[in-house]
Parts: structure tokens; sequence; C-alpha cells
């Protein structure tokens, strides 16, 4: 053995045997002063071998003694605190890593709330702000050699990384702040970046060096869902750092790559979220899909088809760093015809939500704004196809806002695939989600945004150009002003300001007074004038007719209904649904058995058209509410006008305020003016009651229409391609039982509704799941609970496991939460039965 | 960003009713002599004179000088109580109103059948002029083939209260501008000299030199025959509406010549009735359409369609105080208070 080792050894066991036995102070003191020679931290330090013999050996060992001494009396026999100076500096001194280990160890082996426990926590605190940790990784990050070194670089990996864990468990109520994640991973970020600091010197200098380690400690910092914390910290110093230093860049490209491929998903899409542009991303990731394949499978499929909860930048930021670089445009272009793929899916389309179908259209829209026209000449064909079949499924679907994503997406792909074509164009609301994806689509704006958070030098050029043109944009429009309004300069000094001009919307093109002044009048005209003006005229003044002439309208009821199921736009009205939809419901309220009969008798016929099915559909609808409300009879005409005319219950409401507002004025003033000496206030209003006109007549409207949905006809097939349709039928029929709320019949309609539901339960379409499940809804409302329970219970039963079911794993959002509500009715129910039972 | 809601238009202040017949004329009397007194007039299909009060909004007095033919034209004289009356019997009544008389004191025949209202220009009670349609009847009467010659085609431009006649205003020989359509006779600040803007049938605007019994200029700025016009001879400019789908503005430059400033379009045709405020601020038609429409004169901006008639409104009246009236076939008359300065 060499005689050089064996000193330190002796020394080492020497020292452990004093520390252990005595209880001099002073001789504790020399004996540790003695030992610190060998960190080198004293003036006559040990010689080189003995300080790496004692650090390599003998340390852990000595700490552990050391952790075993420490208590409040062993520290107070040196009062003036020298001693508990010397114990600490071991622990901050000495080799970072075994200090850091034997330190954990000992947290966890002490017992309870303790002093003990808090002076090493405390300790441990002191390690973290003295920058120990950086000297701990930055040690790992050098060539190892040592025997056991993985084994070791694992047990600190899970040290380190599971920190504010095994800290918080062992401290409960008295952790530090220090050790709360929220702290303790930002504070980790900043360590990593003084190691890749050391890391970048040191490579400059020409040592060899390795960031496997920071890569793993990263990776595992990511998977235990702490990406934030760090990645706030790490990204920004990264992107600054790398700006223009390719070394910098290496070493960053290195870090990702090292990351294990288990924790590589974790740590991009950390990153994804916390860059703030593609330029950034590539920066930091360099060529990483390219090289890995698990990054490429992350960033090319999980981030676009698996995941769909990430935000529109963050696709922008993803979409562009595949755009930026030749080698990973064929990556871009993959996913394009991949995305349009699935996006063409009608599987997809119906299976998918709409939050994914979004996402999943924007990621097209992006690719689309950073691929030219010639990239996509090669796959110009395939693009094609899966666009023309997904522009079919889209449009197919029986939800608006599936619609309109199939209508944007496709009128932009044509553009771009056939910039010279004539271009594909839909009509579609311009509304909010329009005008995001649209902005998607021009290639422009996503550039321009990164450039400005990136700060770098084209930003304040383009920014000036811009500000330059607003400039010239003014001048102009100054330079115009005065050919503009020659008036401006009259000297007559009276200000416009008095003059406000008051609403002129009223100001309409008035008709000429040729309406028909009877309904058999109104009919004639309709059917056979050649005149348009009084035609028009006669479609205008028909509800107003049909109100004020019940017995008129009787006579003729069933024929007039045909009349105007039959009638089509034969001129330019504005507002002809509208009208004809409103004098339908006329007509119905005013003879409400026959003609409900004829209507729902040819909502099964043959020979008509799905906008008449559908319009069949809503008239009933309307014409129920109508009959159902109280007191309809006292003012048909009001009402109805100002009714907006959707199939949707109790929109006439908002409309109507201008109506009753002189009643309210009134009303205030009169309250105003009164005094009154009871405590009751305003007298309530007291609703004129009467009994509901749909009660003898809602079978007439449920009854046929729920008979005949299974029995296909040649041009018409509710279960098969006419789910729209069919979709629009559950919806009425809901609305239906909503209505028939307090009528006699409403038990046997909640049975029929509810086989109807049981039958079409596992519909594939989201709107007839959306219309059986407000079926149900309205079945709970609308029918007695008693009657509920006694008739329906097996049925209700059914139906509840069939809500629990949608409720947890329907794929859209509104079918979960119709079903949530229904539960909630249903539970709502067997509170109100329960006390009675009792 | 958010700019208010503008307001709904207003309703009418108080409506009169009571004449039985569609109102025809309006005009607002009373004035400075009869301070707190004012008066409004209204002359009806059915012949008759209608003396309302404005304070107790009802009739003071009934007319009857028209023997039930209708009036279309009613016209106080200035400082005075005296009342002209325009009828369909071809009789132009001047009434004495003061002191609770009401007598007819003169009366002028008319040669035209037309519906063209006459027009006064009054510097003084001594001596005014009346330009009303129609042939003068000391004039000869050639041949009535001649369409140009037909009285219908004239003005005839008497001296008041003499009844002498001044002149006759026959169109040129080349110009066929039909029928004169509405009249209104004045005078510039800066010379003695009277003039006469006529509308004609063709929808042109003449400028008549009275004394040189010439046209100075014709602007022919509509489509359909003038309906009404009227001139603000402090800014130079007028309006005319017409029985079609438009207003014109229309200026005199310093050589008396007339030219289009502008038109606006409206949304309905037909103006029976155009009138400026006498604070030249604004002015309101009478539409065919049953709606009273105000502009802003200067700009000519739009600034309320009242919609209260249910026929078509056949004049409005400003009082110098700024109330407007609106006479309609409907037999109402309806009274508003607009952008009024408190």
């Amino acid at each position: 053995m060499d005689p050089a080792l064996s000193v330190v050894r002796l020394t080492v066991r020497e020292a452990i045997h004093t520390l252990s036995s005595s209880e001099d102070c002073g001789l504790i003191l020399s004996t540790l002063r003695f030992l610190k020679r060998y960190l080198g931290e004293t003036e006559d330090p040990a010689l080189p071998e003995e300080q790496e013999e004692f650090a390599t050996v003998h340390f852990s060992a000595f700490l552990r003694c050391l952790v075993i001494k420490l208590s409040p009396v062993w520290l107070e026999l040196s009062p003036d605190g020298q001693l508990e100076e010397l114990w600490d500096s071991f622990f901050l001194k000495g080799p970072a890593d075994q200090a850091f280990l034997v330190l954990m160890e000992a947290l966890e082996s002490t017992a309870g709330p303790s002093f003990c426990l808090m002076k090493m926590a405390q300790l441990l605190a002191n390690f973290l702000s003295q920058r120990r940790m950086a000297a701990l990784m930055e040690e790992q990050c050098r060539p190892q050699k040592k025997p056991g070194f993985t084994l070791l670089q694992e047990t600190l990996l899970n040290k380190v990384v599971g920190l504010p864990d095994h800290l918080g468990n062992r401290l409960q109520q008295d952790n530090l702040a220090l050790f709360f994640p929220q702290n303790y991973f930002p504070l980790l970020g900043e360590e990593v970046v003084r190691v890749l600091q050391g890391i970048v010197d040191a490579l400059r200098g020409g040592l060899d060096c390795s960031v496997s380690f920071m890569s793993r400690v990263l990776g595992k910092i990511c998977i235990q869902g702490r990406q934030k914390e760090i990645l706030d910290v790490l990204v920004p110093q990264l992107t600054v750092l790398t700006q223009g230093s390719c070394l910098w860049q290496r070493v960053c490209w290195r870090l990702m790559e090292q990351v294990p491929d288990r924790t590589m998903e974790a740590v991009l899409i950390g990153l994804v979220e916390a860059t703030p542009g593609p330029e950034v991303l590539s920066r930091l990731l360099g060529n990483l899909v390219v090289k890995s394949k698990k990054a490429q499978f992350v960033m090319t499929q999980k981030l676009l088809f698996l995941q769909y909860q990430h935000t529109t930048p963050m696709l922008q930021s993803l979409l562009g760093y595949l755009a930026m670089d030749s080698q990973r445009r064929p990556l871009l272009i993959q996913a394009l015809k991949e995305l349009l793929e699935t996006w063409g899916s009608s599987s997809a389309v119906r299976h998918a939500p709409v939050t994914q179908q979004h996402y999943l259209s924007a990621a097209i829209l992006i690719c689309l704004a950073h691929l030219r026209e010639p990239e996509l000449r090669d796959s110009q064909d395939e693009l094609l196809a899966s666009m023309m079949a997904g522009v079919k499924c889209h449009l197919d679907s029986s939800l608006p806002t599936v619609r309109r994503l199939g209508m944007i997406v496709a009128e932009i792909i044509s553009s771009q695939i056939h910039p010279e074509g004539p271009p594909l164009k839909f009509q579609y609301e311009d509304d909010e989600l329009s005008r995001e994806l649209l902005a998607l689509a021009i290639p422009g704006t996503s550039d321009s945004s990164t450039v400005l958070a990136g700060g770098s030098a084209p930003a304040p050029t383009a920014s000036e150009t811009l500000a330059k043109t607003m400039d010239d944009g003014v001048e102009s429009a100054n330079g115009s002003d005065p050919q503009v309004g020659p008036q401006g300069s009259d000297s007559d000094l009276d200000s416009d300001d008095e003059f406000i001009p008051y609403d002129m919307s009223g100001d309409i093109e008035l008709k000429s007074n040729k309406a028909p002044l009877y309904v058999r009048d109104c009919m004639e005209v309709l059917t056979s004038s050649e005149d348009m003006e009084r035609w028009e005229a006669a479609l205008r003044a028909l509800e107003g007719l049909v109100y004020r002439s019940p017995e008129a309208t009787r006579e003729v009821s069933v024929e007039l209904a045909k009349v105007l199921l039959h009638l089509e736009e034969r001129t330019c009205v504005s507002g002809f649904e509208g009208l004809r939809q409103r004098a339908l419901v006329a007509v119905i309220v005013m003879d409400p058995a026959r003609v409900a009969e004829y209507l729902t008798s040819q909502f099964y016929a043959l020979n008509y058209s799905l906008r008449q099915r559908l319009d069949i559909l809503d008239v009933l609808t309307l014409s129920a509410q109508e009959l159902s409300r109280p007191g309809h009879l006292k003012r048909p005409t009001q009402q109805v006008s100002c009714g907006s005319g959707a199939p949707v219950l109790a929109t006439s409401q908002a409309d109507c305020t201008g109506v009753s507002g002189w009643r309210t004025v009134v009303e205030e003033r009169i309250r105003s003016k009164t005094r009154r000496f009871s405590k009751q206030g305003f007298p309530r209003r007291e609703l004129a009651s009467s009994p509901s006109e749909f009660n003898s007549v809602a079978g007439y409207f449920f009854f046929p229409l729920i008979q005949h949905f299974d029995r296909p006809l040649v041009t018409f097939d509710l279960l098969g391609d006419d789910q729209l349709v069919l979709g629009r039928l559950t919806h009425t029929l809901a609305a239906l039982m909503y209505l028939a709320i307090n009528t006699t019949v409403a038990v046997s309609m909640g049975k029929a509704l509810l086989e109807f539901v049981w039958v079409l339960r596992f519909h594939v379409d989201i709107y007839v799941r959306r219309g059986l499940l407000s079926a149900v809804s309205s079945i709970l409302l609308s029918v007695p609970a008693e009657r509920l329970l006694g008739d329906l219970s097996d049925e209700l039963l059914e139906a509840r496991s069939w809500l629990a079911d949608v409720a947890e794993k329907d794929v859209d959002e509104d079918c979960r939460e119709q079903a949530v509500r229904a539960l909630l009715l249903l539970e709502r129910l067997k509170d109100r039965l329960l006390p009675l039972s009792h | 960003m958010a700019v208010p809601l503008p307001l709904p238009p207003p309703g009418p202040q108080f409506v009169l009713r009571g004449t039985q017949s569609a109102v025809n004329a309006l005009h607002f009397g009373g004035g400075a002599q009869a301070q707190g007194r004012q008066l409004l007039f209204s002359g009806s299909q059915s012949g008759l004179v209608h003396i309302w009060s404005l304070q107790t909004r009802r009739t003071v007095a009934t007319l009857d000088g028209h023997g039930g033919q209708s009036v279309t034209w009613l016209q106080m004289l200035p400082q005075s109580h005296q009342l002209l009356s325009q009828g369909r019997d071809l009789r132009l009544c001047l009434w004495d109103l003061a002191e609770g008389r009401n007598a007819i004191v003169d009366s002028v025949c008319l040669e035209s059948v037309a519906f063209c209202r006459s027009s006064v220009l009054a510097e003084g009670q001594a001596r005014w002029l009346l330009a009303l349609p129609g042939k003068g009847s000391d004039e000869v009467r050639t041949s009535t083939t001649d369409a140009l010659h037909s009285p219908n085609h004239q003005v005839q431009i008497l001296e008041m209260p003499s009844k002498t006649s001044v002149c006759t205003l026959k169109p040129e020989a080349d110009a066929k501008p039909g029928m004169p359509m509405c009249l209104g006779l004045w005078q510039a600040e800066s010379s003695p000299r009277p003039l006469l803007l006529a509308g004609y049938e063709d929808g042109s605007v003449a400028l008549w030199d009275v004394w040189e019994r010439k046209v100075c200029s014709r602007v022919s700025c509509h489509e359909e025959p003038v309906m009404g016009l009227d001139f603000d001879s402090q800014k130079a400019r007028g309006v005319s509406g017409s029985a079609g789908k438009a207003l014109a503005v229309w200026s005199l430059n310093g050589q008396q010549a007339l030219q289009v400033c502008s038109t606006h379009q409206l949304t309905n045709p037909g103006i029976s009735d155009i009138t400026v405020r006498p604070d030249r601020k604004i002015l309101a038609t009478a539409g065919w359409d049953h709606r009273i429409r105000v502009f802003h004169w200067r700009t000519m901006k739009p600034l309320a369609v009242l919609a209260f008639h249910s026929a078509s409104v056949h004049c409005v009246a400003f009082a110098t105080n700024g109330l407007l009236a609106a006479g309609s076939k409907d037999q109402r008359i309806s009274i508003w208070s607009l952008y009024q300065r408190t």
C-alpha cells in the first residue's frame, strides 16, 4: 500500500475517533482544522495526491461521522460558533456531489421535527444558495473514469430532481420556501445556464465535456411536469446566448439531442410552448427532428395529430421551425399531406371533437402559408384528392362550425394549389373564427410577429416603413380633404353639433298599396298572380290577415298551408323566408289540429326537398311555442312580427322590448308618484292565467312526426343520408316535448320519445346526439315527476346509464355538457321525490 | 369607435284634427304684432280655411270663400291682417282678419286651372306684387291652339292692391317648359328689381327678370315636373323638389345664372312642398310617401325622416319661431318642434 495514502487514512481514522469520543472543544477544533487542509482551502494545503485520496475515499465517511455528531449540545462546545462554522464548511467546500448525497441521506434518516433536521435543511438551503448545485452538475459533465459513476449519476439525478418532493415529505409544515418547486426549479434553471456557460468556456479552452447529465436532468424535470418553471428561466437566457454564437448553439443542440427518448416528448412540448417563435426554436433545436426519430415523431405526429390543446402561436412556432431549414422542409410537406389526409377522412370528421378539427385546420393553413406553390406541385394531385374528400365530408356535417371550417380551408388550399385557376368561393359568415383562420393563411403575419418578438434588426425597419406608409396615407387624406368638403370652408359659423341626425332606418321604400284585404284573395294572388308587386304585398299582408280573420282562415287553412309550403321565391323579396314562415305559423296557430296534421303527414311524404321538410319542422316548433304561451291570442300580431323567425325557443323576447317599452315607462312613472304603506313594495304583476292552447293539440304535432322515422322512402331516408333532417327532427321533438309541459299527453309523449331516444342513442352524428340529449332533458322537465317514476322507471334507468356513458366518453363537448345537465335534472328529480317517500 | 346609436325620430308635438278633408295649404300667421297669439291657417280640400290657435289648439274661425273648391295656397301679408287665399274656383281672395273680422275685401280671378301656387312680394302695405299663374286679362287672346300662348303656360304679375297688371311672362318661343308648377317672387337686397323663380313642368327652374320680361337663366334640374321650390336670397341658393326621386340644390351666381350645386336622392319619389326654415338652418319636404324629411340647409345632410301621416303630405310650413307644421291628405295637421334653439 502506498505509504502516503495510508497517512491520510490514519489521519482520518484518528480524527473520526477524536470526534466520536472527545468532549474537548479545542481538540475537536484543531482536528477539524487539520482535516480542512485536505480540502485545499487553508494556507498550507495538503499534497494534491492526499487531497485526491481524501476526496474520493474518505470524504463521505467523514461527513457521515460529522452528521452523526450533530446535536445542539455538541455544537455548543464552542460557544462562539466556530465549531458550527467549521462543520458547515466541510459540506459547502468539499466535493459537492458527496456532500449533497450525504446531506440528502442524512435528511432522509433523521427523525421527525428536530434541531438536527432543521439544521441540515438550513445547510442544504445554504448549499443551494451558494451555487454548489452548479458545481455538482459541472462535475458530472467532466469526462468520467471512475467505476460505478453511472450508478452515482443515476442517484444524483434522482436526488437533484426529486429534492422538492423529498424535502416536502421530510419537513412537512416546516419546509423552507426555497425547496418549493416553484422556487427550486427556476433556481435549477439558473444553475443549468451557469453549467452550460462553464461547458462553453471549457470547450473554448479545448477541454472535453459532455452535456448528457444536463440533458437527463432537463428531461427528468420536464417529465415530472415542471417544464414551465425551468424552461421559463432557461429559454430566454438561451435565446440571448445562442444569438450569434455558434458554440452556444452547438452546445444547445447537443443538450437537446442527448435528452433520453423517454423524456424527449415532455422536453419538446415544453420548449415549443416556451419559445417565442420559430427562429428561436430553430436556434435551440437545430436539426433535431432530422436526427432523432423520437423527436420527429413528437414534432410531426404527436403535437399535430394526437394533441389538440395547444395554442395557435405554438403551432406557428412548430410549423415555422419545420419550414425554416431545407433539411426539415420535406417533413413539413409530409406533415401537410398527412394533415390533409386526416382532414379529408370522413370518419375523422365524424368522430373527432370540433376543437380538434379546428386545430387541424389551423395547422393546415399554417403549413400552406409556409409552403410555396412549386413545392406543392409534386404532390398536387394527392393534396387535391384529399381536399375534395375533405370538403365533401365537412359540408355533409350537420354542425355549422365544421361546415365553415371545411369552406375556409378548401378556399385557401385551392387558391394555393391552383393560384391561376378560378378561385373557389364559399359564402360563409365573417366572424371571429373565420377571420382568425384567414389571418393564419397569410404568409407574412407569422413571420413578422416572430421578428418583432425576437427583437432583431429587421423589426424597426419594417415598423418604420409601416409608419411611413401610414403617414403618407394620412397626408394624402389631408390633402384631399378640402376637395372632399368644399362646404366645410363655409364662413357660416353655426356648428353642426346641434344638428344630430335622428335614426333614419325606418326610411324604406313605400310599397304601393295593393295588398289584398281577405285571406282568400291573398291565397289567390299567391297562387296565380303574375303581378309581382301584388304578390309580394299579399305575402307581406298574409300574416296580419290570418290573425285578424280566424274564421276565414279556418275555412281554407289546409289549402293555405299547402300553398305556403310550396311557395317559391319568385322575385327577390327581402325576408321572404321569414315572411313565409311567419304566415305558416299564423295559419297553424289559427287552426292547429288540421294544419298540423297536414304538415306532419307531408313531412314523411314523397317529393319534398330537404328545405321544405326542415321548414315544416321549424314552423311546427314555432307555432307550438306560440300556442303554449299564456294568453297568446290577445297580442298575436305584435308578438309574432318581432319574432326573429329562427327555430329557437324564446327568441322573440329580446325584440319585444321596444313594444313593451312604453308600458315600463308608464309603470315607472306611476311607481315614482305613488307612496305605499305596506311592506310589500310593488304589486306583483299578475300573469293572466289561461289554459294552454297547446294542450288539446300537442298530439297532432308530436305523434305523426315520431312514428315514421324508421321507414325510408325513395327520396328520403332519415336513418341514412338525411341525418341533418334527423338531427333537426330530434331537436323539434325535444322542443315539442318541452312545450307540452302541463299538458295531459305529456306522459305518453315522454314514453314515446324515450323509446325514440333509445333506438337512436348510438347515432354517429353529433347533431343528432345533441338533439337526443335535449329530448331527454325536456322529458325530465315536462313529465310530472311521479308519473316519470311510475310509468317510465325502466326507461329512465336505461337512459341514466346511457347519459352517464355519454357524459364520460362522448367526443363532443356539448354532448358531454348536455348529458351532465340531464343527469343533474335526474338527480333533482330524485331529491324531490325522496323526502316524500320517507 | 362606439358610435352612439342615433335617437329614434321624435313624434309630433301635437296634432290638429278636424278639417274634415285633406289639408292642401298651411301658413303660420300672427307673428310680431299678435304676441302670444300665434295662428296657423290651413286650407282644405273642401274649400274651407281654418284658423287655428296654437295655444288652445282649436279652430278660432273658419273662412268659407271658395265655394267648396279646394284651397291651394294661403299667404298672410306682412304687417297687416290681410290673408290671401287661392282656390280651385279660380279665385284669389283677400281676407281682412283685423279685429275679428273675416270678410273678403277683394278678389282676383285666375285664368289658369293648374295647381300652381301664387307668390307675393311685399315691401310695404301700400304696394305689393303678386305673381299668379295664367294670362293677364288685358292681353289679346291670340290663337288658342298655340300651346305656347295658352294661359296655362304663362305667369302674370299684378301690382296690388290696385290689381294693375305689370306684365305677363311668356316662355320663349323655342323653349317648351310646359306649365309653371310653382312660383317664388323675390328681390335681391342690392337691387330693387323683382325677380321670379318658376319651376316648370319639364323639370326646369327659370329665373325671370320681371321688369325686362325675359328669362335670365334656366336650369333643368329634374326629370319630372318641379313641385315645389324655396329660395334663400342671402346665400343665393335654392332648393327644388319634383315628382321624381331627387331634390336639387341650385345657386345663383353674380351674372344671374342658375347652376345646379347638387342633387339628393330620396328613398321614395314625390315631393309636394319644400320650405326652408326662416333662420335658414334646416329645410323640410312634404313627401308623397307620407313622410316629412328634414335636411340641414347648409350641408344638405339628412337629419330626420318623420313618419306620422298615413297619406301623402301636401304641405309644410315653418313658423318664425321654428315650429314646423305639415298638412296631409289624411286630414291631419302635425306640429313638430325640431332642432329648436333653446
